[in-house]
């Protein structure tokens, strides 16, 4: 595995794992506790599978009592304990560690509630994404954020990540999707915050706590909002003879009033990968390709696809077109959703970076990233979630040449710095883990990790509870944050990412 | 309560001795030297909003109203970074210009407080989270915050979130803040996210027959794929003959019965779409032309602004509370509130606002358990002179409690700010 700094390991609690697993084994059946080493291994790391580690044990409780009681036991004898959802997750939050309890929400994988008079779902965390939408999608409803790996990835998950999606402009990430959660606090006190109704009274907790990659809690029940489909979802698929032109007809789309759905932008090396990969009929003389979704009625997205198409005539756009079915408009996507594997196909190794940039920087982001391209000597394929701003550059190497991974490194830790000097921010929506850990300094001063590192302590005084993750443990800015793929071989091949 | 200290700074002093801290820097000073001196301090913008919560136990106040203005506008990139004390009115003139708007529908509570606009600033609407009419389909006030700048109880400035929308860096502190009254930063610098303003928008009124008709509209509305961006219910209440005026004289609009109970909701939009969303409204609620009232676009803005100013509740002198409850047990909220308090409920029937008679403490007392009952809660928004606080404005429960006195402890360990605006101990 890569080298990372971990919090020290306390050796008396490496000493008393029979105890502990003993002890474990009373508060849950026996057979969720695992501790051979083969029944450890699948949980050795999550989706950033450049780093391993196997922890002192894994527990996989079956409901809120029990996780409490575990807590509470892993409180009084400070034993660290990390928290892991579908373990889907890019940036290492799940991470074991050598001297703490693996705490796996597996088993929390039932809906409890389909609430369509008040339009929400109530679930436990185990439970996909996409399992959501299945259950409610019948009556005419879905769960509305959409990470790429919402086959596999929990809603326990999200709301540790508050991940997002292609929707998220229009749509909102899921802090914007959530209606309530039940969390248990390190020491095993049982918590709710939110309900069925909107927005709880006093402190946000509930906003607090999604987003905070499992510091703080571990959550145990979500209640989600779900909405009404659209009657209607249409897509276009527009190219452009430059970087700039493109750039600024997904601009002007903006601020001429219009939200769409879903906004993407790949530059010409990723056009032709995946067209390559996938045979989806990409315009390949173009320099950059936009696809634009609307929905909505019949007569909304006929008016916004008409707009669109002005915009992007007048912006030059070299080819353009519209879907006039479903089949046609997942065609459209097939390319863009096939980037990763595409890039996997053309070098040995791949890593994906996860940056935000204010829209109307993308030209010169991309110019930038090409000039590093050059100067490091290695290919990069750029796709952009353009409707808000989410930058993944996937820059392609040999990772059996060590001078290639070093090279390969420094150019993602400049990418992101670029990132931040563009007004944006480290992470879009994959978390800071423990892959971006050292370049929070880049964002933030000492006030305000301090502020944060309070709060922490404020609700985990012992640092029990995923310790090691998001906070700089150097306190420098390392030459960290990518996502690392060997020979294709994602922790999960199957998994559509992007 | 503390004493009164003098504060060893330069920063200006009214002849009330309000602090004026002129920016970012004065603010920190000011309450790092509080903080030394152990000397809490009320925090106040404009003080459109000062009357809601409780009366904070210090001994300074601190206005922070000169931190103000416009920093960065980029409406292409649907932004508007501003400082804390602007007022509402100027960032929304500025985005007016443009096009744009603040989707949440900021409240004006001006008109319950002294029966003309104060909108205040936006720090004072960050920091009490009461988004308007549109809520249910855009969010709250929390939902529209990429970041803030802001000075903790330590007199440290911290910052969190950014300009962008899709942002993961660390805890989400802009949600925190948001409806945090005070009591954990003194606001500096907010950004918000805007949208686009609608090309035009139309107001449908119906006439329900009874309850379970008003909840079944409600409900059929908010399961539609045409989608509507407000739904209010405003009752008859036949027996309060001032309240059925009051009715009258603010819903004064076309053919509008004001004098019955009726549903207005509200479709927003370009002008083809507004009417294939209406019409397929109509059929799903089974509504005929002659059942239905329609306001254009010159009626219907003015109507929405009438809801969201409470200009029914326009100077009241009762309790007026604000209750929130998941909308499958409003049609029960509605049976009891019938008759005994005048009420309106918005957020297609999820907000109630209610107005409870002097010297009825009991009956908020009533109703706050029935908002439990019902999954909610409620907040007096605006007391009566007799209130006596035996009663307590929030509500809260026991663990949380706990936990928003710990948080409290990790931006203001000294309790400098805000000290019981919303809870003793916070």
């Amino acid at each position: 595995m890569s080298e990372i700094a971990l919090p020290k390991i306390d050796s008396s609690i490496l000493n008393r794992k029979s105890e502990i697993v003993k002890k474990l084994s009373k508060l849950t059946n026996i057979e969720n506790v695992l501790s051979e080493a083969d029944e450890l291994r699948p949980y050795e790391t999550d989706a950033l599978s450049v780093y391993t580690q196997t922890p002192l044990a894994v527990v996989l409780p079956e409901n809120t009592e029990e996780v409490s009681e575990i807590l509470k036991y892993c409180h009084s004898e400070n034993i660290k304990v990390v928290p892991r959802g579908a373990g889907t997750g890019l940036s290492g939050g799940a991470l074991p560690l050598q001297d703490a309890i693996l705490l796996g929400l597996g088993k929390f994988n039932k809906i409890l509630e389909i609430d369509y008079e008040n339009k929400c779902v109530v679930t436990q965390p185990g439970v996909t994404n996409l399992g959501i939408t299945h259950a409610v999608q019948h009556k005419g409803f879905y769960y509305a954020p959409d990470p790429s790996s919402q086959l596999a990835c929990s809603i326990g998950g999200n709301v540790a990540e508050n991940s997002g999606g292609v929707h998220s402009l229009k749509y909102g990430t899921t802090t914007n999707n959530i209606l309530g959660v039940q969390m248990v606090m390190m020491d095993g006190t049982i918590c709710r915050f939110g309900g069925k109704s909107f927005d709880q009274e006093g402190y946000d907790l509930m906003g607090l706590i999604c987003g905070s990659e499992g510091l703080l809690g571990v959550v145990t029940e979500v209640t989600v909002k779900i909405l009404k489909t659209p009657e209607v979802v249409r897509a276009a698929l527009i190219g452009f003879p430059s970087i700039k032109e493109g750039g600024d007809a997904a601009s002007e789309i903006i601020s001429s009033g219009i939200v769409p759905a879903g906004m993407e932008i790949m530059d010409k090396a990723l056009i032709e990968a995946t067209d390559n990969f996938s045979k989806a009929g990409y315009p390949r003389d173009a320099e950059l390709l936009l696809i634009v979704e609307l929905d909505g009625t019949v007569s909304e997205v006929n008016e916004l696809i008409k707009k669109v198409e002005v915009i992007c005539k007048k912006n030059n756009c070299s080819s353009l077109k519209l879907s006039n079915s479903e089949k046609e408009r997942l065609s459209f996507w097939a390319g863009r959703k096939a980037a990763f594997p595409a890039c996997g196909a053309m070098a040995p190794d791949y890593y994906c970076m996860d940056g935000s940039i204010p829209r109307g920087k993308l030209a010169e982001a991309l110019l930038e990233i090409k000039k590093l391209s050059e100067k490091y000597e290695l290919p990069v394929a750029n796709c952009f979630h353009a409707g808000d701003g989410n930058l993944h550059p996937l820059i392609m190497f040999d990772g059996n040449d060590k001078e290639q991974l070093r090279k390969t490194e420094e150019f993602g830790s400049e990418i992101l710095k670029t990132c931040v000097r563009l007004g944006g921010v480290i992470t879009g929506e994959h978390g800071v883990g423990i892959e971006k850990r050292e370049l929070m300094c880049e964002m933030f001063n000492d006030n305000d990790i301090q502020q944060q590192l309070s709060i922490k302590k404020s609700l985990d005084e012992k640092n029990l509870l995923n310790p090691g993750k998001v906070y700089p443990i150097l306190r420098k800015c390392a030459e960290e944050g990518r996502v690392h793929v060997h020979k294709n071989k994602d922790k999960f091949p199957d998994l559509p990412r992007f | 309560m503390s004493t009164k200290i003098k504060i060893n700074s330069q920063i200006s002093q009214d002849s009330n001795n309000i602090y004026y801290p002129k920016d970012e820097s004065e603010v920190s000073d000011l309450i790092r030297e509080l903080y030394k001196q152990d000397s809490p301090t009320e925090i106040i913008g404009n003080n459109s909003k000062s009357f809601i919560g409780n009366k904070t136990q210090s001994a300074n106040t601190t206005s922070l109203s000169k931190i103000s203005g416009i920093i960065d506008y980029r409406p292409e990139e649907l932004y508007i970074k501003v400082k804390a004390c602007t007022p509402i009115n100027e960032i929304e003139q500025v985005l007016s210009e443009n096009n744009q708007e603040l989707a949440f529908e900021p409240i004006d509570f001006g008109y319950i407080k002294e029966g003309k606009s104060n909108k205040g600033t936006i720090a004072g609407y960050l920091s009490c989270n009461y988004a308007g009419s549109r809520r249910f389909k855009v969010g709250s006030v929390r939902d529209h915050v990429l970041g803030f700048k802001g000075v903790n109880g330590k007199g440290d400035i911290i910052k969190s979130g950014g300009t962008v929308v899709k942002n993961v860096t660390g805890y989400d502190l802009s949600k925190l803040i948001a409806g945090s009254f005070g009591t954990l930063v003194a606001l500096t610098e907010i950004t918000l996210k805007v949208l686009p303003k609608k090309d035009s928008s139309k107001t449908v009124i119906i006439y329900p027959s009874n309850f379970e008709q008003i909840y079944d509209f409600f409900n059929k509305l908010s399961s539609s794929s045409s989608e509507i961006s407000g739904a209010v219910f405003v009752p008859e209440q036949s027996k309060d003959k001032d309240f059925v005026t009051k009715k009258n004289s603010v819903f004064k609009f076309n053919d509008l019965k004001s004098n019955v109970s009726f549903i207005a909701f509200r479709v927003e939009g370009d002008k083809i779409s507004i009417e294939e969303k209406i019409n397929n409204l109509k059929k799903e609620l089974k509504l005929s032309n002659s059942d239905i009232s329609t306001l254009d676009v010159y009626q219907s803005e003015p109507f929405w602004k009438k809801v969201n100013n409470l200009e029914v509740f326009e100077k009241t002198e009762h309790n007026l509370i604000r209750m929130v409850i998941p909308p499958a047990n409003g049609s029960k909220l509605c049976k009891h509130l019938e008759n005994n308090h005048n009420y309106f409920v918005d957020w297609c029937g999820s907000l109630f606002w209610i107005e409870v008679n002097n010297k009825k403490e009991e009956k908020i007392k009533d109703l706050k358990k029935m908002a439990k009952d019902f999954g909610g809660y409620l907040t007096v928004i605006k007391t009566s002179s007799e209130y006596d606080y035996g009663e307590a404005i929030f509500t809260v429960d026991k663990v949380r409690l706990m936990i928003s006195e710990k948080v409290k402890q990790s931006f203001d360990p000294k309790r400098i700010l805000n000290p019981g605006k919303m809870y003793r101990g916070v």
